[in-house]
């Protein structure tokens, strides 16, 4: 997704004038295109997040609309407070990019496992969340942030994820959409664990959707109620840990419709892939997120 | 010779003097009313903040505008302290004095630390560290647009312990952004004792020099001193960032509150408050 997310936002800067692409020292052999495009636009703030989210709200406050990028935990986790009280508090239109999402990058240890993000940032009010299933929904949701002047996070995978789906599209609307439509089960996919979730639609009979924008708004919250009051049962799939991430943000919704919360069933990591070392999807495995689990839950 | 009879920077520097007065006089009706901690930082960062907003003050805004958008831009990285900020934004213009009255009561937008709701203040802050970086974006942000208005972020000595403030100054040395000012409220005085005493930041000049950025250093309670320092026009070395030491007293203006850390947290009662007015001669003292 990286990739495609570089290349998406190069296009846009020759098309937008304020965009702006600051790297935490970060992104060897993936920003240069973006560098070379537009010189006076992209900066390499050194290995300083902190900095980095606050100069980048202060870039946003003078009228241009930065992009922060780094990987894991480093653009979030280490200058939460940063984003929370630089940022989104005063909602300005930053978006803070993390690369290997999840368990991307699984072999590098628990400081490379970003598994507590969505948890820490859902909760920071007005902020927008952005988590691709794959390349064609990344640049997509690229597109959308060039309407929405406002915080956001745009959580990437590391790169090489199965692309299924398909055709370009424009995603116009805040919550679910679906990738594999028609069947009275659902499973719920949020990010890099789409092509899992299109597997088990497959496998199952079951749709499958894709959650690529959202945000805590009751519009939002609706949008998710009525995808699960189209469907008997729901399996909502992240590659997080269970404790606060997309699948608790569903539980959510559904408080104002105790009659909904029984179709759903939340499939995420468990805390047993933290510190624990090996490759992403065998990781994912460890904790629990595989086509098996999924199927178990739709019977 | 009357001060009427004199050149308008006389004058002007006549009023800031007596701008510095009032605004102490609010200040301490502010956290007496509220029963607010803080007067202490507050009191110390006056001068600077009469040099920048009284009378002939070298911050370019325009308070019938606070969103103008030319203006100069003014971070209170020392978010706790905003009482003097309020105060001076008051007597400035920007909102009417009698708003100060509501500071620190329900509903109020003049929150007990800086609020970017109120008319005038660019960033909310109170969570220390903050100012500086967000001043290195919009000091950059201005020179890649092509703007020519400045950047001043106000920080307490304190404050330097975040090591945020050190990635903010290697980062504005770095990339000589000559657009960004820093002032330290250099008070000697933090939390739970002297700076000095608690992580020494001593030769604070010195360290900055280090990192690229030219130093001055002055007297915190002369107002001319100050106002000389900080004209913006031009920095003092083109190519780097500024900052301006400012050697002040905690508690500056009240006797019994200078230098003494018990002002950090500490409210005036009535008594204290009625003795603090006589000493600055406000005039319903």
């Amino acid at each position: 997704m990286r990739n495609e997310f570089i290349g998406a936002l190069t296009a846009e800067a020759g098309v937008h004038g304020d965009v702006m692409l600051v790297v935490g020292d970060l992104g060897y052999s993936v920003v240069e295109q973006f560098a070379e495009r537009h010189p006076t636009r992209f900066l390499n703030a050194g290995v300083a997040e902190q900095n980095m989210a606050g100069f980048a709200a202060g870039l946003a406050m003078a009228g241009l609309r930065p992009f922060i990028y780094s990987i894991a935990n480093f653009p979030t986790l280490r200058c939460l407070e940063q984003i929370r009280n630089d940022i989104v508090y005063h909602r300005l239109p930053v978006t803070i990019v993390a690369v290997g999402g999840g368990l991307g990058y699984g072999g590098l240890g628990y400081s490379h496992h970003a598994v507590q993000d969505i948890a820490c940032l859902r909760v920071l009010p007005g902020m927008l969340m952005l988590t691709p299933g794959d390349a064609v929904e990344t640049v997509a949701v690229t597109s959308y942030l060039m309407r929405a002047r406002r915080p956001a996070y745009l959580r990437l995978g590391k790169g090489g994820e199965p692309v299924v789906c398909g055709a370009p599209m424009v995603i116009g609307a805040l919550g679910p959409r679906a990738v594999v439509p028609g069947g009275e089960d659902a499973v719920v996919a949020c990010g890099n664990v789409l092509p899992l979730a299109v597997d088990a639609a497959h496998a199952t009979g079951a749709s499958a959707w894709s959650c690529p924008v959202w945000d805590a708004s009751e519009e939002c919250a609706a949008s998710i109620r009525a995808l699960i009051a189209q469907h008997r049962r729901v399996v909502v799939v992240e590659e997080h840990l269970v404790a606060g991430g997309f699948g608790s943000w569903v539980r959510e919704c559904l408080e104002p419709t105790p009659e909904l919360q029984s179709r759903v069933r939340c499939l995420a990591l468990s805390a047993d892939v933290c510190g624990t070392v090996a490759g992403a999807i065998a990781l994912r495995t460890r904790g629990g997120v595989t086509l098996d689990a999924i199927v178990q839950l739709m019977r | 010779m009357t001060a009427n009879a004199s050149p308008p920077e006389v004058q002007h520097a006549v009023a800031r003097v007596a701008f510095a007065r009032a605004a102490r006089v609010e200040v301490l009706r502010m956290v007496h009313r509220a029963r607010a901690s803080h007067v202490g930082g507050a009191l110390s960062m006056i001068d600077i903040l009469a040099a920048l907003y009284g009378p002939g003050g070298r911050l370019h805004v325009d308070a019938r505008q606070p969103e103008w958008p030319s203006r100069d831009r003014f971070i209170l990285s020392k978010g706790h302290a905003c009482t003097g900020l309020y105060a001076a934004l008051a007597l400035a213009g920007f909102f009417p004095v009698e708003a100060l009255s509501t500071y620190a009561c329900e509903g109020s937008p003049l929150m007990s630390h800086a609020s970017h709701t109120v008319d005038g203040v660019e960033l909310s802050t109170g969570s220390l560290g903050h100012g500086l970086p967000v001043g290195g974006g919009l000091a950059y942000g201005a020179r890649i647009l092509g703007e020519s208005w400045k950047t001043v972020v106000l920080l307490s000595d304190g404050e330097l312990d975040e090591g945020s403030n050190w990635e903010a100054i290697l980062f504005a040395g770095h990339h000589r952004l000559d657009r960004l000012w820093a002032i330290i409220d250099a008070n000697r005085i933090q939390s739970l004792g002297t700076v000095a005493d608690v992580l020494d930041i001593e030769p604070l000049g010195d360290k900055f020099r280090a990192f690229g950025w030219s130093v001055r250093e002055v007297d915190g309670h002369d107002v001319e001193a100050l106002h000389a320092s900080l004209d913006l026009a031009q920095p003092p070395v083109p190519g780097q960032p500024t900052v301006v030491i400012a050697r002040t007293i905690k508690g500056r203006g009240v006797s019994f509150m200078e230098d003494r850390l018990a002002w950090h947290y500490q409210s005036p009662s009535d008594a204290q408050l009625a003795a603090a007015l006589v000493e600055l001669g406000a005039d319903d003292a």
